[in-house]
C-alpha cells in the first residue's frame, strides 16, 4: 500500500539527492492504541480462563471477521484507490493507516486464534473425533501458511516502511522494494483468507 | 548496506517459522489421541539450528546498524512475549501436559525470538551503521 503512495516520488539520483518529500508528523506505534491492545488482551485471557461459549464465541467471530475484511478491503479495495491519489494525499494516508495497523493486525490474529483453539477445545471441533476433522486440520494449516507470510514478510516490511518514512530524507527505492513484499503478501493473504471463508462457513454449516 | 553482504535472514527465518507451525499443526491435528513426538522434536530441532545460524550470520555483518536492530527488536521482543504467553496460557488451561507442553513451549520460544529478530533485522538493514534506535520518538523508554 505504501508502495502505491511513494513509488511515484521523484525519484532522486543515488536515492538521496532532491527536495525530500513533505511527510507528516506520525508515531510508528500510536501509544493509545497499545491501551485498547491491552484491553483486548485481558478479555481474551479473561475469555479463556471461564471458558464459556459466548465470551469465546464473540472474540472469535469478531476477531476473525475483522482479520479477514480488513486483509480483502486493503488488498483488494484501499489499495488500488490509493494508487489513484495524488502522491502527497497517498503519504498522508499512509502515515496514518499504516501505524494503526501495526497496533490492530497482531491483536486482532492473536485473539481470532486464542479464542478459535480454546472455542474448538470448548466445542470438541479440534478432537479427532470431530466428524470434520479434516476441514479442521484445513483450517490449521491455511492459517499456519498465513501466519508465517504475515509474520515473516509483513509485519517486518510495515514497521520497516514506517521507520524509512521517518527519516528526513526517506529513500524511495527502499520503500519501494519494501512495499512490493507488502502488497505480494497481502494479495495472497487476500487469497487464503477466502480459503478460510470457505472452511468457516463449511464447519459452522455442519 | 549492500545487499550482497546481507545473509539470508529472512529466508531463514521463514523457514524456521514454518518448521514450527507444521510441528504445532502435527501435534493439535491428532488430538486428544497419544502422538509420537519423533517429527515434532524434529522440527523444533531443525527450527532451533535455523534460529542459531541466523544469529550467528547477523553477529558476523560488518558496520550493522545495530543500535536501531535493538531498538526495533526490544519493543517487539515485548510485544510477541506476550502473544507467546497468551497462546501458552490457552493450552495450559486445556491441560496439555508433559512432551507435547515441552515442544510447544520452545517452539513459542522460538516464534517470540525469531519473528523479532526478523522485525529488528529488516528495519535495520536500511540503515547506516550507528544509527541510533528510533522508536523512543514513538514509545516511552522501558
Amino acid at each position: 500500500m505504501t508502495d502505491l503512495a511513494l513509488q511515484d516520488l521523484p525519484e532522486a539520483p543515488a536515492g538521496h539527492a532532491g527536495p525530500p518529500p513533505v511527510i507528516p508528523e506520525f508515531e510508528i506505534v500510536p501509544r493509545k492504541g497499545l491501551i485498547a491492545a491491552g484491553i483486548a488482551v485481558v478479555a481474551i485471557v479473561v475469555a479463556i480462563a471461564v471458558n464459556k461459549l459466548w465470551p469465546l464465541m464473540f472474540l472469535h467471530v469478531a476477531g476473525g471477521a475483522a482479520w479477514t475484511i480488513i486483509d480483502l478491503f486493503l488488498g483488494m479495495i484501499l489499495g488500488p484507490i490509493l494508487g489513484s491519489l495524488s502522491v502527497p494525499a497517498r503519504i498522508e494516508m499512509t502515515t496514518k493507516l499504516m501505524p494503526k495497523m501495526v497496533i490492530i493486525m497482531p491483536i486482532v490474529v492473536s485473539m481470532t486464534l486464542a479464542a478459535g483453539w480454546q472455542l474448538g477445545v470448548h466445542e470438541g471441533t479440534v478432537l479427532t473425533s470431530y466428524p470434520n476433522h479434516g476441514w479442521v486440520v484445513a483450517s490449521f494449516i491455511v492459517v499456519g501458511v498465513m501466519a508465517v507470510l504475515a509474520l515473516g514478510l509483513l509485519e517486518p516490511a510495515n514497521i520497516a516502511v514506517l521507520f524509512e518514512l521517518k527519516k528526513p530524507r526517506p529513500n524511495p527505492a527502499n520503500i519501494e522494494r519494501l512495499m512490493k513484499r507488502f502488497m505480494y503478501c497481502a494479495g495472497i493473504l487476500g487469497l487464503m483468507q477466502i480459503a478460510t471463508i470457505v472452511i468457516m462457513t463449511k464447519l459452522a454449516s455442519s | 548496506m549492500s545487499e550482497d553482504r546481507l545473509p539470508p535472514v529472512t529466508q531463514l527465518a521463514m523457514a524456521s517459522l514454518a518448521l514450527i507451525v507444521a510441528g504445532g499443526i502435527y501435534l493439535s491435528a491428532h488430538l486428544p489421541r497419544h502422538v509420537p513426538l519423533g517429527p515434532a522434536v524434529g522440527l523444533l530441532a531443525a527450527s532451533v539450528l535455523l534460529l542459531a545460524v541466523n544469529i550467528a550470520l547477523l553477529a558476523r555483518v560488518p558496520d550493522f546498524a545495530w543500535e536501531r536492530f535493538f531498538a526495533v527488536g526490544r519493543w517487539a521482543l515485548l510485544a510477541y512475549t506476550v502473544i507467546a504467553g497468551l497462546i501458552e496460557y490457552a493450552f495450559l488451561q486445556d491441560h496439555v501436559r508433559g512432551g507435547a507442553l515441552i515442544v510447544l513451549t520452545l517452539s513459542l520460544a522460538v516464534f517470540a525470538v525469531h519473528v523479532p529478530t526478523l522485525i529488528g533485522f529488516t528495519v535495520a538493514r536500511f540503515d547506516p551503521a550507528g544509527t541510533p534506535g528510533g522508536l523512543e520518538s514513538s514509545l516511552p523508554r522501558p
